[in-house]
């Protein structure tokens, strides 16, 4: 959650193409620099991939066998089972907590974009006394360790039995998730036309309406970029997931599968299995998403 | 089927009702008379995000303080008691040298290996280029679980004469070493900064993007004068880019830094804190869920607030300058 960086630019796409700079290299140089990255990109990519050819295997080759020999054969089709998929999902409860995690995520994603939008309207268009005071308040939160929050939160919630339960979550990750998404919907929000809300302003256009009608919809990449962050920091929790549902009927697919480290121990084509199915979403999420998530990195920084 | 209904139900009731309190509360300020429609509307669009701030991190930051200053059950005076403890428990002492250490290696780490993947994509064609990058970011996608799941199977060790299904102790045997149970190995912190590999792993994408955002943001006029000047490629890098994407590189160390200091999933899931691998942030979750100490676990989260504070002071103060300049 680091803020050091400019206010990210609405109309600013990248930069433009600098000729000369950049451009491909001939010669040792050029071999030096592609095996750097050859092996670089190899770092980054094999562990996954072990991952993923492992939760497909049978767990008597997955024992005896490192799963790079299905290299030599991968057309032996004995090798191959989806029962690991069928094992985890039903038996060990990760259908279930998959359910759980979408509940959790959905509505701990919007809640804080819809609080955050408009406070980030009032700070950037509205004045009043205590504005600059606030915002400096939300500036020094960005960085506070969550941890601060836990342990009267879960006095709170436990005298009135909310411990354990979804709306706990949502509304600890609506808080955490705060100060970045008012930080950022601001920075974007001041660097909208100002002529566009002064003439909605003439043309009698309540406060509600300018925010409802103009400033949202002109302010969709921030939204969504943020969307992103906040949907991947929920959906990737540990912490607050392990600390206000814990393990259980209502527990997510990261303390699920941190559970199953324990108890499974060696039995890596589950495991493999059960990493893989709590990886798949924010994958997708990421993937087809991934220019407004790089847009927001650039402009806003994530948080921690 | 009934659960993926309530699965829905719940969802649908989550983000309902964030919608009716902005329509309920707009409806009432609009009745008020004129004058008072003016004044009051700009704390109706800020309350329910200060409210949120104020109930959730300040009102509990304030009261963990307190709470650090009483026993278990949070009912006994016992001043600085939880803090000389913990300080002169060598458990503790060594969580806090594994996180110094962790805070060294992990943005340092983070950093390095951000700008080389930066610095020499940049030398690509933009297919290329774009393809590799795509390659080093993905993993920013992956939680701490699953990468530390992954990893766990890259480390996995069997015992020797056992085929070796972890990649390590694959390729390390290939040179006839005996097998290694990497994750038990505590001489000079291996275990350690074989968990550190899963952070960098991790993170070097975020870097990678800022950095090679800000490379490309560095006029090609500085870098074709210093060129002219008969500068060779390395002394360009250090003497015109570094100087130029150095408040990148800042805010990037000083990110992963903060990440860092607040490790937790990883030794959880990897190691629960054993093998002298512990980290303050893990040793704050066995004291508040193993052991029930509201009052050492509070301790710890101030000794986390206090490392934090200046972070927060710069940043308050960069947001200044930054406004000043607008």
């Amino acid at each position: 959650m680091t803020t050091a960086t400019p206010p990210l630019a609405p109309h600013a796409e990248r930069a433009p193409a600098r000729p000369g700079a950049g451009k491909p290299r001939r010669g040792v140089g050029a071999v030096v620099v592609r095996l750097a990255l050859l092996i670089m990109v190899l770092l980054w990519t094999i562990p996954t991939i072990g991952l993923l050819v492992t939760s497909g295997r049978n767990p008597e080759v997955v024992a005896s066998s490192g799963w790079w020999t299905v290299l030599s054969s991968p057309l032996d089709f004995t090798q191959w089972t989806a029962e690991n998929y069928d094992t985890v999902l039903n038996a060990q409860g990760m259908a279930n907590a998959f359910l759980n995690s979408l509940v959790v995520t959905i509505p701990a994603t919007v809640i804080p974009i819809l609080v955050a939008a408009f406070a980030a309207y009032a700070f950037t268009y509205m004045r009043f006394p205590g504005r600059d005071f606030f915002f400096i308040v939300l500036v020094g939160l960005l960085v506070i360790p969550l941890q601060v929050a836990f342990i009267p939160l879960l006095q709170v919630f436990g005298t009135i039995g909310l411990v354990g339960t979804f709306p706990a979550v949502w509304l600890a990750h609506a808080a955490f998730g705060m100060p970045l998404a008012v930080y950022l919907l601001r920075n974007y929000m001041q660097g909208l036309p100002g002529e566009v809300i002064e003439s909605a302003k003439v043309d009698g256009a309540s406060h509600f309406v300018t925010f409802w009608r103009l400033i949202i919809p002109m302010s969709t990449p921030a939204l969504a970029a943020y969307a992103i962050f906040q949907f991947l920091w929920v959906w990737n929790d540990l912490l607050v997931a392990l600390i206000f549902l814990g393990p259980g009927e209502n527990e997510v697919v990261t303390v699920n599968l941190s559970t199953l480290v324990g108890t499974l121990g060696s039995d890596w084509q589950l495991l493999t299995a059960a990493a893989f199915i709590t990886m798949i979403v924010p994958m997708i999420v990421f993937l087809s998403l991934q220019r407004y998530f790089v847009r927001g990195l650039t402009a806003g920084s994530v948080k921690g | 089927m009934l659960k993926a209904i309530n699965a829905l139900l719940a969802i649908l009731a989550g983000v309902g009702g964030g919608f009716a309190l902005y329509l309920i509360l707009n409806w009432l300020v609009e009745r008020l008379p004129g004058r008072w429609e003016d004044r009051l509307k700009p704390y109706i669009f800020i309350g329910p995000a200060i409210v949120f701030v104020t109930a959730f991190l300040v009102y509990p930051a304030l009261r963990t303080a307190y709470l650090s200053f009483f026993d278990d059950e949070g009912e006994k005076f016992v001043g600085l008691a939880n803090y000389v403890e913990l300080l002169s428990e060598s458990d503790f002492l060594n969580a806090l040298f594994n996180n110094l250490l962790w805070l060294i290696v992990v943005p340092a780490g983070v950093v390095i290996a951000g700008l080389i993947v930066a610095v020499l994509a940049d030398q690509l064609g933009t297919r290329s280029e774009n393809a590799v990058k795509s390659f080093i970011f993905l993993p920013m996608a992956i939680s701490f679980v699953g990468a530390s799941t992954i990893w766990r199977f890259v480390y996995a060790y069997q015992p020797e004469g056992r085929p070796q299904i972890g990649l390590l102790n694959a390729v390390w045997t290939l040179f006839g070493a005996n097998p290694v149970a990497w994750i038990q190995i505590d001489t000079a912190r291996l275990n350690s900064l074989l968990l550190m590999v899963i952070m960098i792993w991790l993170q070097t994408g975020f870097a990678m993007v800022l950095l090679s955002a800000a490379i490309k943001n560095v006029p090609v006029e500085t870098l074709e004068a210093a060129r002219i000047d008969g500068a060779s490629d390395v002394q360009i890098f250090f003497q015109v880019v570094v100087p130029q994407i150095w408040s990148t590189v800042i805010t990037v160390f000083v990110t992963v830094l903060i990440l860092t200091l607040k490790i937790f999933d990883i030794i959880y899931v990897m190691t629960g804190g054993e093998f002298n691998t512990d980290v303050i942030g893990n040793r704050f979750i066995t004291e508040l869920i193993n052991f029930n100490n509201d009052g050492r676990a509070s301790a710890i989260v101030v000794m986390l607030l206090i490392a934090v504070i200046p972070v927060m002071v710069y940043q308050v103060r960069q947001f200044r300058q930054m406004e000043a300049t607008r």
